[in-house]
């Protein structure tokens, strides 16, 4: 965009990525149609990887949508008033991000028309289950929150919502990382470390999308950051990002320790075909190593570069949750240790998965919903973060 | 029972219920058909245990039982359904050499009806782990849960199911240890159908079955014992 | 307005309602005495199949008088052995008629086990 561009061409421009992303949701629900009609034989999804790409974009936007909300916590449980002017906007990416999310889970079901079932039934020992109640408590907890914000008379109490919400975003992400670690018997998965390892990811992956945002938002408004907020923000990312790197490195690291997970290591790591590529080019050095240096670098930092450097991280963040949901299920599952196996059900061997375009369709359709949801709310009602002049915190 | 065997019963129950139905409208006989109208209990467990000295490297026989009496299409293809299937196994630092058939375990702690969100899967109190479809949303959490990779999703639509077996895309399912089998006296399809009599079906809680008095003598092992699910089946030879 | 109303509460009336006029042409199979009341059946014929749905897979209590099964035996059309086959068929003649969706059949089958079974070659 030029310096200042008319009002008339931006109002155009508006309504061009709205119906842009109407089209791109659109494309989902035609994917959702055709995989509701045919089965999911058409997807790459198969009786060996169970759950594929749709399932990367779901777990990425509901783990950002937890994360971004990170900002507001700052502000509200912590009093920081750099963060509290920024608190609504992250609540508003948050609904956008868990809305999008539940919807590509909810429409990958094998009987999405049976979303009742699940809601009307619910298995106390599951995990699954829990997080369907942690999900709608979450999107109501957070409305909830916005209004406390948004409504004067409601702001005594956005201090108690904004408390809540914080212990409720990290149970929800403690519960998305308790789906893999209750999983007994398989390599990839069943660690406990993989909870606070959702948790640092979400740090991470939620500031980058709210950096995305929040660089779109202010350039949409011709309002210049403050160089000093945008400062402590890129170094507060640059804290996460190697905080989650951290995880993923202890992660890795203990499996490598034990002598019966060093197949399934060398495998991810060394040998896999794509998932060692995804995991050291897309994630570690795309999605870790440049975003630091672009953030630290001297000389670098500003604002293109964090942005630059957002955009890499969410990168990443696709690259590992391939890397951890696809590739974890491709290892063969080792059902008598200590012996080779083979059999008709891949048993043995690695099992082969080519996504297909309804997969991509799907998971872009959930990304458009959140971004729909956030380009009209951002339209319609004031989230453009109100700084004021001087930062006394 | 042989497969004439089976034709005939089948022959005379249909035609006893027609005859019925036509006869003495109103007062029909039941008793006839299978199934009893008592739940069952769990007093019984029941099980199998599975002799790898008579499992034969490259028959099918049970599978192809199963596969028949289920009315699976038995194509081997990545998305299609297997509820047992036969594993050749070899130790890597001794070079022996098993061959077994694997199907659900049906364990008295089964990891897929921890996960389960809806409690479509779940186990009936005397043993058998099984998928509820009515209440399946087809999440496949079950799938991922499973140390077998007993269970399969179904990718495509169904049709020309047995009557006694309903099965439907979206859904996920597994061996059912024939349970309309078993709910009516007979036993599971691919324990009828070996010819080498290596699989043993029977009542665990029952002290004078065969199979309790065999596994009382002879060594047996369970499929991943460290994992603590106290499987169903067991495994002679391994 | 008022037309706008009128055409709603047309709409709303139950299409039961005008049953004499507009009923279904339904092969009934065998037909004859059903398990229960005629009028009964037509009225509770879901509860019963769901209930009894729910006991038969989580209790394992085959009480086939009111099984899917027994249903399809004898109400399933001498013609084809099917309950869902033809417009006209004993579950669908109604139900496209009440505009209710069935699927029951999606994993269910429609046939009599005597007539599947001569169609597999079992």
């Amino acid at each position: 965009m030029s310096a200042h561009p008319p009002m008339y061409f931006k109002n155009r421009l508006y309504y061009v990525l709205l119906a842009a992303g109407g089209l791109v949701a659109l494309a989902g629900g035609y994917a959702v149609y055709m995989m509701e009609h045919h089965g999911h034989v058409i997807s790459g999804m198969n009786n060996q990887i169970v759950w594929g790409v749709p399932h990367v974009f779901a777990i990425f936007l509901i783990v950002a949508a937890s994360g971004v909300l990170n900002v507001a916590s700052i502000g509200s449980v912590f009093g920081k008033m750099l963060y509290k002017a920024r608190a609504p906007l992250a609540s508003l990416l948050s609904i956008a991000m868990l809305a999008g999310g539940l919807a590509v889970l909810m429409l990958d079901l094998g009987r999405p028309d049976r979303v009742l079932v699940a809601a009307t039934n619910i298995n106390l020992t599951s995990v699954f289950a829990w997080n369907v109640v942690l999900y709608s408590g979450m999107f109501s907890l957070v409305i909830l929150y916005l209004w406390t914000m948004m409504e004067r008379r409601m702001n005594p109490y956005t201090k108690p919502a904004g408390f809540a919400v914080f212990a409720w975003r990290f149970i929800l992400t403690t519960g998305t990382g308790l789906i893999f670690a209750f999983l007994t018997a398989r390599q990839a998965y069943g660690s406990a470390l993989l909870p606070p390892m959702f948790i640092v990811l979400s740090f991470a992956w939620g500031l980058a999308v709210f950096h995305l945002v929040q660089t779109v938002l202010y350039a949409w408004n011709d309002k210049q950051l403050d160089p000093l907020i945008s400062q402590r923000k890129k170094n507060l990312m640059g804290i996460f990002v190697i905080g989650s790197l951290y995880m993923v490195a202890m992660y890795h690291m203990t499996n490598l320790y034990f002598a019966q997970q060093k197949g399934f290591e060398r495998f991810i790591l060394i040998d896999g075909g794509v998932f060692p590529n995804l995991f050291w080019w897309g994630y570690v050095v795309l999605g870790n190593i440049v975003p630091l240096i672009l953030i630290y670098a001297p000389g670098l930092g500003k604002t293109r570069c964090v942005f630059a450097a957002s955009s890499l991280i969410v990168l990443g963040a696709f690259s590992l949750l391939y890397v951890f949901i696809i590739g974890g299920q491709a290892y063969p599952l080792n059902i008598f240790p200590g012996y080779e196996a083979s059999s008709s059900f891949a048993d043995g061997q690695i099992a082969s998965y080519s996504p297909t375009i309804y997969e991509f369709l799907l998971g872009f359709g959930g990304l458009a919903i959140a971004f729909i949801v956030t380009t009209i709310s951002v339209r319609v009602l004031n989230f453009m973060p109100q700084d004021k002049h001087y930062i006394t915190d | 029972m042989s497969e004439i065997d089976l034709k005939r019963r089948n022959f005379f129950k249909t035609s006893l219920g027609a005859a019925a139905l036509t006869i003495a409208p109103g007062i029909l006989l039941f008793d006839v058909a299978h199934g009893k109208p008592e739940a069952v209990s769990s007093s019984v467990r029941w099980g199998m245990l599975i002799d790898t000295a008579n499992c034969r490297e490259g028959c099918n026989d049970c599978v192809t039982a199963c596969n028949k009496e289920n009315g699976l299409s038995g194509v081997n293809n990545t998305t299609n359904a297997q509820w047992i299937r036969k594993i050749e196994i070899k130790e890597v630092s001794t070079g022996r050499q098993v061959s077994l058939p694997m199907m659900c375990q049906h364990c008295e702690h089964p990891p897929c009806v921890d996960v389960c969100p809806t409690g479509a899967s779940f186990k009936r109190a005397d043993g058998i782990v099984l998928v509820d479809r009515h209440r399946c949303i087809g999440c496949r959490y079950c799938m991922m849960a499973c140390p077998y990779k007993a269970r399969s999703f179904v990718h495509e639509v169904v049709t020309d199911q047995n009557p006694d077996v309903p099965r439907g895309k979206g859904t996920v399912e597994s061996c059912s240890l024939c349970v309309h089998r078993i709910d009516a006296g007979l036993k599971p399809a691919c324990a009828e159908s070996c010819s080498n009599k290596a699989i043993l079906f029977g009542d665990l809680n029952d002290p004078n079955s065969e199979i309790s008095k065999k596994i009382r003598s002879v060594t047996s092992v369970q499929v991943r014992a460290d994992l603590g699910l106290n499987t169903g089946v067991r495994y002679q030879g391994l | 307005m008022k037309r706008l109303a009128f055409l709603l509460l047309c709409l709303c009336f139950p299409l039961a309602w005008a049953g004499g006029t507009a009923a279904p042409k339904i092969d009934i199979g065998k037909g004859g005495q059903c398990v229960e009341e005629t009028q009964w059946m037509r009225k509770n014929h879901m509860n019963v199949l769901k209930h009894q749905r729910d006991e038969v897979v989580h209790k394992g209590t085959r009480e086939e008088k009111h099984s899917l099964k027994n249903c399809i035996e004898c109400h399933a059309s001498t013609k084809d052995n099917s309950v869902t086959a033809r417009a006209d068929s004993f579950c669908v003649a109604c139900h496209a008629n009440q505009a209710v969706k069935i699927d029951c059949f999606e994993c269910h089958s429609n046939k009599r086990k005597s007539a599947w079974m001569q169609g597999t070659g079992k």
